[in-house]
């Protein structure tokens, strides 16, 4: 079956990403599965850029590796990727004007002028990418009419002769390749996917599972990596009468969110780590006024301004946690671009269901990488909204009113009878300030706590299963491992040994029932987490009292699956021989 | 503007008493304020006061209305986004001068210069009175305080010609104990289409009493100042001999809401709102 990574490096600014992404869409609408992953500088120009594309005829759960085509448009980028090639038989295709690499036994090189002919033959330096595309459709004979579509789909708005420029620049590329012998085995032709898919990114899945939810107001403040879901809901919000208001910072687009929400309108926020950490105090007044709010943080490697363009899965703590006083709020974490759609409208469901500030992780890798999806179903999860008063109990009326369920009627302004001061001091049901009531203070803050008994409930209904539902060695993990997780699972059973992953979606308030149930009988627990400190491992041993093992990776990147399928077995042979085990790589 | 409602000043009064000390100037401000509302006419259920932390904070409790007791210094964003959800709703905010212009006056620049259709009322008493007397960034040079037992070293700042400069559309200042001329100033600004600041000169009774001190100081702004002239209310927010009352800028500019309005019209105007056809796009 077809499966290969393919791989496009060079000058950041030049061309990498787009090319990457061109590919991408070729290669989904050519009836494959889709993962990319990218890396790019922090700077705007200069420093190496890279994107990867696996494409195969199967559904994918990680980025893949090793390398099987790399695409290196200078010497920096053939250094940096050649040690991740298949060997023998990866396949590299370089630019001759800028580099020619002494040549490994073990590769197929082509070797393209690809800048002179751009310069020369084109007259525009940078379709030196259009020429490599090419190049890649004539020898891996990768349908030529879907690279042609895709260039008058995106070069279409700049006019007929841009567009033929471009497919003048790709038929180039193609003919000066078929001068050469064919020298790899790999051809792609048309996948096995008969279906339309979408191809989009984990924040482009969350903008539009947003929409579906019924966001009105996003206010925020732009951060890498959170910054292109401010920007594509600043186009598509106003057409269902909604706004997107860029802020003078994290504070104000948590302040304006709470005050949409507060008006009754269905508001987020995006940031990242450095956003997120000045959004804490607000957190806590949502909490105390219970409005409901999504908070969306698209984690990237800290403390500080750490690395703003590499991945972590840094943030939990703060999510959980941050913040003054007894302060319950609902943490998810989002697990592939496919759950980023129906993740963020549970989101918001559980935010108005229960009046609650509900922060959302998503990660840089997540955020960035893309994926075909099966178009979205927007009927899949019924979009909820907070719970209103009756004309009974806007009699009196009591914003606050302690319940069975602690969740009160919420008033909006415009409503007769239904006026109440929204209140970030301890307050009684009616919202008067109670700040030297110490008996209202436990009850009203049993009340704020009380709805996490419902959200438990939901987050063991989310939990996600996969592989033995009993085994002997159980993983753990949450976020955006998801994916790479279940491939290593799958490894690992193919090997024959006893392994299940068990996937909490909800985090805070955590899954106690699934979780019990998964760890009960197992003999050896992994907790893969991109972080160094093991942030869900140390909140769930609060909570069991069991020698959970870590794997932690904090490098900026995401996990391989191999990686993680290395420590299963390690913690399996450890198991099997009695042998105590390391908790560290 | 939502449907008027004929109620005396009082009836805008809420069961809660007020929590200040007998004599502050917040009294005069929330009166003013009930004669203004009633002037108005403005519905109750229709009129959102948003305020901060400190003693101005309390205000909203004591206002028929729907209120938003919010944090320290973030009136402003609060208030943005209850006009963003709905521009029909008429919003104050309300706050003192440490969180106005401490801790909040990173919000400031940027709620004028947007031209939020909301009136914004400080309640200026130069201290913290709330925290017992803390130095203020409208506390003069030389004041002894709590924080400052050596006498402040640090330059007051000026409200009106900050704001002024950030392009408030309407800036006047007010006094306390002038409840006639101040309710007139509130009508106004609450009247204003666009951003309306008011600074409210209110003493502090209890930890920075200026009753003595500022009636002798006060005179109104010129009668024949033109308040369209923004380099001239400039100069009258810069004098320093007195503390003038009045207008000093007013002007007509479009605001962020017909923005909004515009924004949404033009792309609805592009293309309707269907996921599906935005699903298309991600083929």
């Amino acid at each position: 079956m077809i499966d290969y990574v393919f791989r496009v490096g060079g000058e950041g600014g030049e061309g990498v990403i787009s090319t990457g992404e061109m590919l991408t869409v070729v290669l989904a609408r050519s009836g494959y599965e889709i993962y990319t992953f990218r890396t790019y500088p922090a700077e705007i120009k200069g420093g190496h850029a890279n994107y990867q594309v696996r494409a195969a005829g199967k559904l994918l759960l990680s980025s893949g590796y090793p390398v099987d085509v790399l695409l290196a448009f200078n010497e920096e980028a053939y250094h940096k990727h050649i040690n991740d090639m298949r060997k023998p038989g990866g396949v590299v295709i370089f630019d001759s004007d800028s580099y020619t690499p002494r040549q490994d036994p073990d590769l197929i090189y082509y070797g393209v002028p690809l800048s002179s002919i751009a310069t020369e033959k084109i007259g525009v330096k940078l379709t030196k990418n259009i020429v490599a595309l090419g190049v890649c459709a004539e020898l891996f004979e990768i349908p030529a009419e879907m690279f042609e579509g895709l260039l008058k789909d995106k070069f279409g708005r700049k006019g007929e002769a841009v567009v033929q420029k471009n497919l003048q620049a790709l038929q180039i590329g193609r003919e000066y390749i078929k001068g050469q012998p064919k020298r790899d085995p790999i051809r792609m032709g048309k996948g096995p996917r008969e279906t339309k898919e979408l191809v989009l990114s984990g924040n482009e899945a969350l903008s539009l599972g947003a929409i579906a939810a019924g966001l009105r107001i996003y206010a925020g403040y732009p951060i890498t990596p959170a910054s292109d879901i401010m920007e594509f809901l600043a186009k598509e919000l106003p057409k269902y009468g909604g706004f997107v208001i860029q802020t003078e910072d994290e504070i104000s687009a948590v302040g304006t969110v709470l005050g949409a929400s507060f008006a009754g309108k269905k508001a987020m926020t995006a940031t990242s780590g450095p956003g997120f950490s000045l959004m804490t105090e607000m957190m806590g007044l949502a909490v105390a006024a219970e409005l409901p709010s999504v908070i969306v943080n698209v984690q990237r490697v800290g403390p500080s301004t750490g690395m703003p363009t590499k991945t972590e899965q840094g943030d939990l703590y703060l999510a959980c946690y941050g913040g003054h006083g007894n302060c319950p709020r609902i943490v998810m974490a989002l697990t592939s671009v496919e759950d980023c759609f129906y993740g963020i409208m549970r989101a918001f469901n559980i935010a108005e269901q229960f009046q609650m500030p509900v922060v959302v992780l998503s990660d840089a890798s997540l955020g960035h990488r893309k994926a075909t999806v099966p178009v979205f179903d927007i009927n899949r999860v019924p979009v909820l909204e907070r719970r209103k008063p009756t004309p009974e109990e806007l009699v009196n009326y009591k914003r606050y009113r302690f319940t069975a369920d602690h969740v009160s009627p919420m008033s909006v302004p415009g409503v007769e009878g239904g006026g109440y001061v929204c209140e970030g001091l301890e307050h009684d049901e009616t919202g008067y300030p109670a700040a030297s009531n110490h008996e209202n203070h436990l009850r009203a803050t049993k009340k704020r706590y009380g709805k996490f008994g419902q959200v438990e409930a939901i987050a063991n209904d989310l939990a996600r299963a996969y592989g033995e539902p009993h085994p002997e060695v159980g993983i753990i993990g949450w976020g955006s491992t998801e994916g790479v997780i279940r491939e290593a699972v799958q490894m690992a059973l193919d090997k024959g040994y006893s392994v299940g992953a068990l996937h909490p979606k909800i985090l805070y308030p955590q899954p106690l029932a699934k979780l019990s149930e998964f760890i009960k009988g197992t003999k050896a627990i992994i907790i893969p987490e991109v972080n160094y400190s093991g942030q869900f491992a140390t909140a769930l041993r609060k909570r069991f009292a069991y020698d959970f093992i870590q794997l932690n990776k904090c490098i900026g990147l995401p996990f391989t699956p191999k990686e993680i399928f290395d420590k299963i077995e390690e913690v399996v042979i450890n198991v099997r021989t009695g042998r105590t085990v390391a908790a560290r790589i | 503007m939502s449907a008027p409602v004929a109620l005396s000043p009082q009836e805008y009064k809420t069961d809660e008493h007020p929590i200040w000390c007998p004599g502050c100037g917040d009294f005069g401000v929330l009166d003013s304020l009930y004669k203004a509302l009633a002037g108005l006419k403005v519905h109750p259920r229709d009129l959102v006061v948003v305020s901060g932390i400190g003693c101005s904070g309390r205000t909203p409790g004591f206002i028929k209305s729907y209120g938003f007791h919010s944090l320290h210094g973030r009136v402003l964003p609060v208030a943005l986004g209850v006009r963003l959800a709905n521009p029909a709703l008429t919003v104050i905010g309300v706050g003192g001068d440490g969180d106005g212009f401490a801790i909040g006056g990173g919000h400031i620049p940027h709620a004028a210069r947007r031209n939020i259709d909301m009136a914004y009322i400080i309640m200026d008493n130069s201290t913290y009175g709330l925290t017992k007397g803390q130095c203020s960034p409208t506390s003069p040079t030389g004041l002894q305080t709590g924080s400052t037992p050596y006498g402040n070293i640090e330059q007051p700042l000026n409200p009106l010609a900050m704001v002024i400069s950030y392009g408030a559309t309407f800036v006047g200042q007010g006094y306390s104990g002038k409840p006639r001329e101040l309710s007139d100033l509130l009508t106004q600004a609450i009247e204003h289409k666009g951003f309306a600041f008011v600074n409210v000169i209110s003493p502090c009774i209890t930890f920075y009493n200026t009753y003595k001190v500022i009636p002798p100081r006060l005179a109104e702004v010129p009668k024949d100042h033109d308040p369209s002239n923004r380099a001239k209310a400039f100069e009258l927010a810069l004098e320093r001999e007195k503390t003038l009352l009045g207008i000093f800028y007013k002007t007509a500019m479009p605001t962020f809401e017909d923005g909004v309005s515009q924004v949404i019209a033009r792309a609805q105007a592009a293309s309707p709102p269907r996921l599906e056809a935005i699903f298309a796009e991600f083929g």
